[in-house]
């Protein structure tokens, strides 16, 4: 495992800080109407960790890593598929009075 | 360098992504920007040429797998199971991230720099952790196991007990790599961390542990973009993290109460019954249907607070019946909604939603609670806490200084409750002995369905 130099610490730092003040002002102007959406988005995207262990499987090492590494791809890719599935799934249902006819094509 | 563009896109559109979900206008596309970034991402890692990916036959197989328990589970799963689902989500999350963690340990062990070792060890805490919390918190929610708060005397101690001996054990490990024992004890106390963290939460509480597991699934992924040196996965960690962070903050303020409080009260046991019962037996009013059905006809005004009952007995689309009942009769409905009713943020939205109820009509407390004085009547659909106003008159109940959904102003308000057993929290409610309540006693989904029954006849 290779040794990270200071400055690569330091840019994650500085990403991990900034995304973190950007996701705190975004999140806060999501409407609690969506606050269920929301959490199954957030949820999907958590599974970014799917890189993680597509490069631990990928590598191809010993069995050990390699079977841990794929459960773990399992894990993610039922979150990842699953998490978008079902937000659509939850975003389709809100509807206005005026606008109900239009989403579902007609009465 | 291919994957680093990739990966600037992807990250571009996760944030695309949330900042869409923020209105429901925009919300679809932000899910499919989501969507769209994480196909980015996988692409990005495989094919890129950038990483070494020698054996493809796992990766398919794994992904299969995910997608056959994944698809059904998304299109198959009932509304009312939603925070169930969430809690589960959780899980698989954690023990992704977790795995990845301990994969990557054994791998490298013993030749890890410190910092690397640190976010790993900070990846397997967060990751295990959130795995057998959020397992435990789908077994409440599925009622496998019970929602009340399992406690036991000197249990603060322990839990805090076994997250110091997770946390010392992290810093040991970051300073000797080489001690894989010290691995296995850091993910036993992670994982039986979770178990003792969740275990005394009771129902009532689920939406801000749910939100806190939330935030610690996107960490522990954060976590691992610093062992991985990938900004990516910082960037959607992060994103993901202060997600969290925010909705049990908002969980919080709307019990009045602290994460502490939350995390260690306890609350939801069966409490020592304070001096008020030990006064004379109050009374309750029962009316029948037909009652109901008689103080509805002459509304202008009616609004409907739903609560955790209404899930339970998946009366939403008897309430839609009757809301477009009364409306037919130029009846204006409109349904209140606390931030903390039901089981997870948002979830008393997304059943209504499903029901048909148009969004706007679905309004928040702070827009709500002004119009209860005007309402002929308010109609409490398994909803308990929310509305007790003892959280503005009394001082000594633990429920003082929530704020709560003013119900009790309204001329008239009709309880529809299974049974006079007490809420969640355990608290007996001041609204059900006032002057204008009038209570309906029966499940939900049948009270309503015979109400709507009877006022459409009559209206015939």
């Amino acid at each position: 495992m290779h040794e990270l130099t200071q400055s690569d610490i330091v840019e994650n730092l500085f990403v991990f800080v900034l995304a973190s003040f950007l996701g705190l002002e975004l999140i806060r102007g999501v409407s609690r109407l969506l606050h269920t959406p929301l959490m199954s988005l957030t949820n999907a995207i958590s599974s970014i960790a799917i890189v993680g262990s597509l490069l631990i499987t990928g590598r191809g090492l010993s069995s050990t890593t390699t079977l841990l590494g794929a459960a773990a791809i399992c894990c993610s890719a039922i979150n990842a598929i699953g998490g978008f599935m079902i937000t659509e799934r939850i975003l389709r249902m809100f509807k206005r009075r005026d606008d109900g006819g239009a989403a579902r094509g007609g009465h | 360098m291919g994957a680093q563009y990739v990966y600037l896109a992807s990250a571009a559109l996760f944030i695309l992504s949330i900042k869409w979900m923020g209105q429901v206008r925009s919300s679809r596309r932000g899910n499919w920007a989501g969507s769209l970034a994480m196909i980015l991402a996988v692409a990005g890692t495989l094919f890129s040429g950038h990483f070494t990916i020698q054996s493809y036959g796992w990766i398919v197989g794994a992904v299969a797998i995910g997608a056959v328990v994944g698809i059904p589970m998304a299109v198959l799963m009932p509304m009312t199971a939603v925070p169930q689902r969430t809690a589960l989500s959780h899980a698989f999350g954690g023990l992704a991230a977790g795995l990845v963690g301990t994969a990557e340990y054994l791998q490298n062990a013993p030749h890890i720099p410190k910092f690397v070792m640190g976010a790993l060890s900070a990846e397997m805490l967060l990751g295990y952790l959130t795995f057998t919390g959020s397992l435990l918190a789908f077994g409440k929610l599925q009622e496998i196991i019970p929602t009340r708060p399992i406690i036991y005397p000197g249990r603060n101690a322990v839990t805090l007990g076994t997250l110091v001996l997770a946390i010392a054990t992290a810093v040991y490990l970051t300073i000797n790599p080489g001690q894989p024992v010290a691995l296995y004890v850091l993910m036993a106390a992670a994982l039986g961390f979770g178990v003792l963290l969740v275990m005394p939460i009771g129902g009532a509480d689920m939406p801000t542990v749910i939100a806190i597991l939330n935030s610690y699934a996107g960490l522990s992924a954060a976590a691992m973009g610093f062992v991985l040196n990938n900004k990516l996965l910082i960037i959607a960690g992060a994103l993901d993290g202060s997600s969290g962070l925010i909705l049990s903050i908002l969980m919080c303020k709307a019990m009045n109460r602290s994460f502490a409080n939350v995390l260690f009260g306890g609350v939801g046991q069966v409490l020592t019954k304070g001096p008020s019962a030990a006064g004379p037996a109050k009374e309750v009013k029962a009316y029948t249907v037909e009652d109901a059905v008689t103080m509805l006809e002459d509304a202008r005004l009616v609004i409907v607070v739903p609560g955790y009952g209404m899930a339970v007995a998946q009366a939403q689309h008897a309430v839609k019946e009757l809301a477009a009942a009364l409306e037919s009769r130029g009846t204006d409905v409109k349904f209140a909604i606390h931030p903390v009713a039901g089981r997870m943020p948002g979830h008393m939205n997304v059943l209504l939603a499903e029901a048909d109820v148009s969004y706007d009509n679905l309004l928040e407390l702070e827009h709500v609670n002004p119009l209860f004085p005007e309402a002929d009547m308010a109609i409490v659909l398994g909803a308990n806490d929310v509305v007790n106003p003892a959280a503005r008159t009394k001082a000594d109940s633990p429920l003082f200084g929530m704020p709560i959904l003013d119900v009790d102003k309204a001329r008239t308000v009709m309880v529809i409750k299974r049974s006079m057993n007490p809420g969640f929290a355990g608290i007996d409610n001041d609204l059900f002995y006032l002057e204008n309540t009038m209570m309906v006693f029966g499940d939900a989904k049948k009270v309503m369905t015979e109400i709507v029954a009877d006022f459409k006849r009559i209206n015939a």
